[in-house]
This record gives C-alpha cells, structure tokens and sequence, in this order.
C-alpha cells in the first residue's frame, strides 16, 4: 500500500499549466480580497520595525560586530541581513501554514481541486511556488529599504536575493509539511512560538560563536541559523565557500518538506 | 448495453478504512446517457463508491474501470472527462462566484479566454448571472448547490457523479435543482447520483441500485423495483396511541404483507381499497386509514426492514 503510495506520488509528470492554475487561484484570491492585502503588509512591516528599533536604535548603544575576512561592521549591518532572512521566512511561512492549513481543512479547497485532474504534488508545488512570489516581494522591498539606509551595498543586495528565494522556498516547504499535521488552531500558538525561538536565537542578535556550547549546537542544526548566515555573507559582501553548505542545507529541507506535504496531502484527503 | 462500452464498469468492489468495511464487493454497469442511482441510508457506502468512481479514493480491492481506464494509472486522463458535484458544497470562499468557475476552469486546462467564455454560460445555467460578482458566502443553500454542478460542469464531462445533489434544500430549490438535472440528461449527460430520497431517485434516475450495509440489495428501474418488491398499492393505518403489534394476527390475510413501523402498520396490497373493507369488515377501528400507490420507500423497508427517514 505504501509503495502505491509512493508510485503514485512520482508517478506521470507534473503540469506546469495544473501548478499554474493553483497559483492562479491565489492571485484570483489576492484580487477579490482586500482582508489579504492588510496580512500582506503587516507581514512586511516586522522584521523592518525590529530592524528600525533593534538594528538601528539598540545598535547604537552596542559596539561593532566581527563578520569574518576580520571586517567589523556596524551593529545595524549586523542585524540588517538576519531581518532579511527573517522576513522571507515570515512571508513564506504566513501563507504556507495559516492559509495552506485553512484550505486544506476547513474551505476544502484541496478537496475540490483532487477532483480536478490536479494531482496532489501540483498542488504543493502550486502553493509552494505562491509562498516564494509573496516571500519574494518582501525581501525584494526589503532589500530597497536596506540600500537606502546603507546597510547593504547594491551589488550585494542584488547577490543576496537569489539566495532570500531559496530561503522562501525552504521555509515554505517546511510549513506545508507541518500545516499537514497540524490537528486544529490550537497548534498554530506552539508553531507560532517555535517560529519566534527562531527568529530570537539564529545568529539573528548576536553571533552564534557566541552562544554557550549546548545552545549554539542546538542553532547549528535549525534552518534560520543556515539562512541568516547564508543570506549575512552575501549581503555583507563576505562570501565563502561554506556558503554553499548552508545553501544545501536549504535545498534538502525544500525538496523533503515538498515531498512530505505532498504525501500527507495525498493521504489525509484521498483516503 | 454489452457492446457499448460502460462508463463506470467495477466487479467486486472493496472500500475498506482499517478494520471497517464501507464497501463490501460491489458490482455495476453505468451506460452512455444513462441516469445511474445509489439508493442508500447514511453509511450504506453510497459516498465511498463515488469517491472511488470520482478517482480520489482508490479502491482497496476488485475491479474498478472508468471510461475503460484504470483509475490508479490513469487518474489525472479520467478525472479530466469528470463533474464532481460532492455532497458538502466546497466552493472557494475567497472567490467570487464567476470566479469559482473560471478558477476551476483552469484546473482542467482550459485557457483563460475558454474559461471566461464557459463561466459566462453556466452562470445562465445556474440563474446566477446578477451574483456573478458577489462572493459564494452570502449565497442561499440552493444558489450554492446550483453554482457547485454548474462548476461540475465547466469542463464538458462525458460522466457528472452528484452526491445527494438535493439533501437540506427546501422543496423550490429542489425542484430547480432537479429542472436543471434534467435538462443535463436530455443533453445526453450521464448522471450518477447517490441519494436517500425516494421521489428524487423516481424522478432521475433510469436505473438505480439500494445499497444497504456496503452491499448492493437490489438493481433495476425505480418502476421494476416496486414491481418486483412491492405491491402495487400500500394501506397506512394508524390506531391512535396503541399497542400496534397486536394488530398483527387480526389483520393476518388481508394484504399480501404486513409491516409494523412505530407509528404505522403498512398492508401491501394488489387492491388498497378492497383491504381497507376487509379492516372493517373484521371489526378492526383504525385512527386513520391512507390508501396510497407503492413507492420506493417501501421497496427500501422490504429489502432492509427499516425506513429510510433519517
């Protein structure tokens, strides 16, 4: 029965024009809904207010940071790439857990669309896909907002977008696999107080070096550590070859939450 | 109907969820332009049959064909020439109404300029062109129900399977809904519909089939089926507040068949009005006597000794 499973999933190829008409849907959701357009900004506004008030305002009573190459940067700069990486997270996750797990639940929208030729992997790609474009514009805003401020050289912050993508990607696969578990709401305050232990601890206030032994291990293996320190060497002009590191990190955490969400989606609605 | 190829051809169909049985080794032969029916209390695995021939649930045992293809292999090819219309109404919330179909549209392929075009249509065919614009949740029961097999019909199916098309709307809405059916069928659409209301099932359906505990229990046009099952009329009598299996004995005779229903004894009878003299000739007083032609309902307690009303 698993290996049915399993065949199925992978099995025939995937349509671009079905995991096109998924995200169409949502861009005709965006169109009628003028509620979405307010999530859709105030999703923006917080990494950009912590940035203001942490990077700028706390940063000036804080000295300069080490960014490895032995460059010291300001602590603004320091905080400005992990505000970047947080805001891809935050825009990928907001739709790929809140309203990938309404419509896969409680509108049965998923349920309708089985009953399409859509198969269940196109529509997570469909969705996935979707969480990088809104992903996308906040950390392409974002990264306007940095070069205004100096906090990012323009070259640079051209170099570091490619790379918020992948971090959308990862966070948004990450969410489709976990809004599949997900039993009712109750659930989203424990997922909403992991999702801020990330943004709290992951390299994201301080250097990790710093952290005592235990915890900076413990960071060492969560993906916002992988992406801060990813999307902090290109957006500081540091880059190294442990970047790619980080960057496949990302990739197996994409490709794996893809999967499994695409299988739970399979089994929880086509039982 | 052997050298037509059927539409939905299964041989010993099996759902099974865990332990529990919802379909147990079904057979059945849906024809080109036929109207197909389940007949079935809740639980008979009226709905697990449709999920299984709509290509979402696959079988768990038996032979399933749709459109002589395998549903397994070939979901996506055969969901492609399908209408769905599921029993809950899953319409997309955020959407409007027009979009609903043109959404839906675009899941089968069809190009934006087909999908306007065709939701432009079936907005005629739903009566809801002035909601066109307005969003599916202030929408009535019935509106809902008519833009839910107006989207089951956006990509042309050759197959529309109705899940109990009509369950909670009020007698106009029912009314139109079953309008509508019809006109589908004089199309040539090919209905499969489950439903546990009797006038529903006489009304569409060519051939039907009364499940019952996972199992098919009887086949044949609503007509044969009371032929067959029934008499051609039935005696309801009432006696007030008493004991109603007393009555038994004394009527023993007078019908071809006695039921005993909590508030009513049902005599199957060749001839109604010949029975209800013989009730008075053995001095039985009934509350109230209804002499009526036998439905499928009755057809439905003979086959499972209970009474569908739910």
């Amino acid at each position: 029965m698993v290996t049915l499973t399993v065949a199925r999933l992978v099995s025939g190829r995937v349509s671009v024009g079905r995991v096109g008409a998924v995200v169409g849907r949502n861009v005709g959701a965006l169109r009628s809904g003028a509620s979405y357009w307010l999530v859709l900004v105030s999703g923006f506004f917080e990494p950009l207010l912590y940035l203001l008030s942490i990077g700028v305002g706390v940063g000036a009573l804080v000295g300069r940071i080490p960014v490895g190459d032995g460059r010291v940067v300001s602590y603004a700069v320091f905080v400005a790439p992990a505000m970047l990486a947080v805001s891809a997270m935050n825009g990928a996750l907001s739709e790929t857990t809140f309203n990938f797990f309404f419509k896969m639940r409680y509108a049965k929208t998923f349920e309708a669309i089985l009953a399409t030729p859509v198969r269940p992997i196109e529509i997570a790609l469909g969705e996935l896909s979707w969480a990088m474009v809104r992903s996308s514009v906040y950390t392409a805003l974002f990264l306007v907002v940095m070069v205004v401020l100096r906090l990012a050289d323009p070259v640079w912050a051209l170099a570091a977008f490619p790379a918020t993508m992948l971090v959308g990607l990862s966070f948004g696969a990450l969410g489709m696999a976990v809004s599949t578990l997900l039993r009712g709401w109750q659930d989203f305050d424990l997922m909403t107080a992991a999702q801020f232990s990330l943004f709290l601890f992951s390299g994201t206030f301080s250097p990790v070096a710093d952290y005592p032994g235990v915890l900076a291990v413990v960071v060492r293996v969560t993906p916002l550590y992988h992406s801060v320190e990813l999307v902090r060497g290109l957006a500081s002009g540091v880059p190294q070859w442990g970047l790619l590191g980080h960057a496949g990190y990302l990739v197996v955490m994409a490709v794996a939450g893809l999967w499994f969400a695409a299988r739970r989606i399979e089994r929880v609605l086509c039982a | 109907m052997s050298d037509v190829q059927p539409l939905v051809h299964a041989r010993g169909l099996v759902k099974r969820f865990g332990d529990f049985v919802a379909v147990d080794g079904i057979d059945i032969d849906v024809a080109p332009g036929e109207a197909f029916g389940f007949l079935g209390p809740n639980g008979a695995g009226k709905s697990s049959t449709m999920r299984m021939i709509s290509c979402v649930s696959m079988p768990s045992a038996g032979e399933l064909r749709i459109f002589g293809m395998d549903p397994v292999r070939e979901g996506p090819r055969i969901r492609g020439r399908l209408g769905v219309c599921p029993q809950l109404d899953n319409l997309d919330p955020d959407l409007t109404v027009r979009e609903n179909l043109t959404t839906y549209a675009r899941y089968f392929g069809l190009s934006r300029a087909q999908a306007r075009a065709r939701a432009e249509e079936l907005l005629e065919f739903a009566q809801l062109r002035d909601r066109a614009s307005s969003r599916v949740e202030p929408l009535s029961g019935g509106m809902k129900r008519r833009l839910t097999i107006a989207r089951a019909m956006v990509n042309e199916p050759d197959l529309v399977l109705l899940d109990e098309p009509t369950t909670g709307l009020d007698p106009q809405a029912r009314h139109l809904l079953w309008e509508r059916l019809f006109r589908l069928k004089q199309q040539g659409v090919t209905l499969v519909l489950t439903t546990h209301y009797m006038d529903e099932a006489e009304q569409l359906c060519d051939r039907l089939v009364v499940m019952d505990g996972g199992r098919i229990v009887a086949e044949g046009s609503p007509r044969s089926l009371i032929e067959s099952y029934s008499s051609p009329e039935v005696v309801e009598l009432r006696f007030g507040g008493q004991e109603l299996a007393g009555f038994v004995a004394p009527l023993d005779g007078v019908g071809d068949r006695v039921d005993v229903l909590p508030d009513r004894i049902l005599l199957y009878a060749k001839d109604g009005d010949a029975a209800v003299s013989e009730v008075h000739r053995r001095e039985l007083v009934p509350s109230s006597v209804l002499v009526r032609r036998s439905s499928l309902e009755d057809v439905f307690l003979h086959l499972t000794g209970r009474t569908l009303v739910e």
